[in-house]
């Protein structure tokens, strides 16, 4: 069922409801296609459910243009399962089509794509380091128009090796685009393992400072936190400075076998381990 | 036919700052970015008079194109200027995912294309270009002739809605043809009526052939001169109807053979009009620093090239 947008903004409880149905959409999703990334999609799952249900102005018939409404770039498209079970079960398309993941003729692709005409999707994203860029620019768009919502967007912090992500970071910055808000999904895994042991970030609180940004930090797997930290984002936006929220954690996050490592980035749970992931995870919304 | 005429020596970079400069003042929608290269561009009478609409990007390309898809999706109509170097090869995947197969309305504007960048050498000449760009799906490819026909390109580009690659050059080239023709993209121009032999030509070599003609018509050899602007999408009609006059073909470009202009006619022909055919351009080779006349004569690309090219084409 989709959830209705008029109401009250739901609570803390409310919202950890909402995050645990989208993981099982996640797990039930990945393992129907029998590929996908069920690791990010997992560790973010808080973070999307505080966005879509809590924190974005948006309008759920979509329009490309996104003009008096906040909009949001998902850059490290791999994680599209989590935010195409937010998407539709905010209402911008049937819950029913989650079904059709990865599938032939599916609007629903392995990495999110205008191309199929998917409401809520702005740009394709799947090669890494893209979507800082893109935000920027719809950002300025935004200002440009007078137009006073913000841009939202999510980055993998392996992406952030890529070295256009670190171009964008600077153009931000010098063109104080304060009305928009970057996270960084900072779980510390990518493919080939640790980040810090492919090659580590270093201090990313003094590079963002360094690089003229609003530093700002989240336990993404507390949606208390979550909701507390997206809305400080909020409040400082708009101060001539661009916002980078650096949201801690856990690859794999509410199936216990998937946490700790970086083994179930891109790997999906045969019939055996999505039961038990399943088990895990309460339905609160009825699945798909 | 449209009539040409020479008229004076003008480079087409300076058609895409004027087209650039009159968009501006009709649609409050365009906005130019820029990578550090505003004066080679010319793109400041855009900057001075619209500076909220002009975005310095830096030398920092493939932030340009993510920002340039940005826009777009806001309602933009971006223009992004930049050599065509660095405006294809070194963010070819920003272009591929972000533009193309996002289908955003980007105008990427990619000036000092080919030899006739000069001096600068081989890192700089860039001749991969129009393959590169010719095969993304829905991406328009043009690559005008002069002046007066990059400025109307530029003009008929910002109707379009979708991505498009606008090609032009560096140096001062004769301006020749009419000022007041419209630019229709994908709409081959006839500049010359033949019976022996079509020769089509893009961007500067359009003039060399018109040269090449003028020499062959000495000697007999009725040519069939075609600007094929738009490389893509190719207008097939115009180039089947002549070839099945002339039965012979032959195209000139400022690019590699492999992946331009003339291996489209090919491909085309090969599949609906079989016919024989010469392919003037760069085989297979960087280029290096020289005078642009030096340098299209070294390579094979001038006008006498273009001569030999027809004279081949009809002995076989």
């Amino acid at each position: 069922m989709a959830l209705d947008q008029s109401r009250l903004m739901p609570n803390i409880t409310e919202l950890q409801e909402i995050a645990s149905q989208v993981r099982r959409d996640i797990v039930r999703m990945v393992h129907a296609a029998s590929s996908g990334h069920p690791g990010g999609s997992l560790g973010c799952a808080d973070f999307f459910t505080a966005l879509y249900f809590e924190i974005l102005d948006h309008k759920v018939a979509f329009n490309m243009q996104g003009k008096d409404e906040d909009l949001f770039f998902l850059s490290n498209g791999h994680i599209s399962p989590v935010w195409y079970s937010v998407l539709a079960r905010s209402g911008y398309f049937p819950i029913d089509e989650l079904k059709t993941f990865r599938m032939i003729d599916s609007r629903l692709q392995g990495h999110p794509t205008t191309h199929e005409g998917l409401p809520g999707v702005r740009v394709a994203s799947g090669s890494l380091g893209q979507g800082l860029s893109v935000a920027a620019g719809a950002a300025l768009a935004k200002k440009q128009d007078g137009d006073d919502h913000l841009v939202f967007c999510l980055h993998g912090d392996g992406e952030l090796q890529e070295g256009q992500i670190w171009e964008a970071v600077m153009f931000a910055a010098h063109n104080k685009i304060d009305n928009l808000i970057a996270t960084v999904d900072w779980n510390n895994r990518q493919i080939d393992g640790d980040v810090e042991d492919i090659m580590d970030l270093g201090d990313l609180d003094a590079k963002f400072t360094a690089f003229g940004w609003k530093v700002l930090h989240m336990q993404g797997n507390q949606m208390e936190d979550v909701v507390k930290q997206l809305n400080a984002a909020k409040e400082a936006s708009g101060k001539g400075k661009p916002v980078v929220i650096l949201m801690k954690t856990e690859m794999g996050q509410g199936v216990d076998f998937m946490m700790g490592s970086h083994k179930w980035h891109g790997v999906a749970p045969n019939d055996e381990q999505t039961e038990t992931a399943l088990s895990q995870l309460e339905e609160t919304l009825g699945d798909y | 036919m449209p009539k040409y005429s020479y008229t004076e020596m003008k480079d087409t970079r300076s058609g895409f700052g004027d087209g650039l400069l009159e968009l501006g003042k009709k649609n409050p929608n365009i906005v130019a970015l820029c990578a550090d290269l505003t004066g080679s561009l010319k793109m400041n009478a855009f900057q001075d008079e619209f500076p909220d609409r002009f975005i310095q990007a830096g030398i920092a390309e493939a932030n340009m194109m993510g920002v340039a898809a940005g826009l777009a999706i806001g309602g933009k109509i971006p223009f992004t200027g930049t050599f065509a170097n660095f405006s294809t090869g070194r963010v070819y995947d920003q272009i591929r995912q972000s533009i193309a197969y996002s289908g955003k309305n980007v105008k990427i504007c990619a000036s000092h294309a080919g030899l006739t960048l000069g001096e600068d050498g081989a890192t700089h000449q860039i001749l991969e270009d129009i393959g590169m760009m010719k095969m993304l799906p829905g991406m328009t490819v043009i690559n005008p002739a002069d002046y007066h026909q990059t400025k109307a390109a530029t003009l008929a580009i910002a109707e379009h809605d979708g991505p498009v690659y606008l090609r032009f050059g560096r140096p001062k080239w004769p301006v020749f043809t009419d000022p007041n023709q419209k630019f229709e993209i994908g709409k081959a121009v006839k500049f010359q009526d033949g019976s022996d032999v079509s020769l089509f030509a893009t961007g500067h070599c359009l003039w060399e052939s018109l040269k090449a003609a003028e020499e062959l018509e000495k000697e007999g050899v009725s040519v069939e001169v075609i600007n094929i602007h738009t490389i893509k999408p190719l207008d097939e009609k115009a180039i089947l109807e002549s070839v099945a006059k002339t039965k012979r073909v032959v195209s000139a470009e400022e690019h590699q053979i492999n992946g331009g202009l003339g291996e489209s006619i090919a491909s085309l022909l090969s599949r609906e009009l079989p016919a024989h055919m010469e392919i003037v351009g760069v085989n297979d080779k960087f280029g290096e620093s020289g005078k642009p006349a030096e340098l299209l004569e070294k390579y094979g690309l001038g006008s006498g090239s273009i001569a030999e090219a027809v004279r081949r084409v009809l002995k076989r």
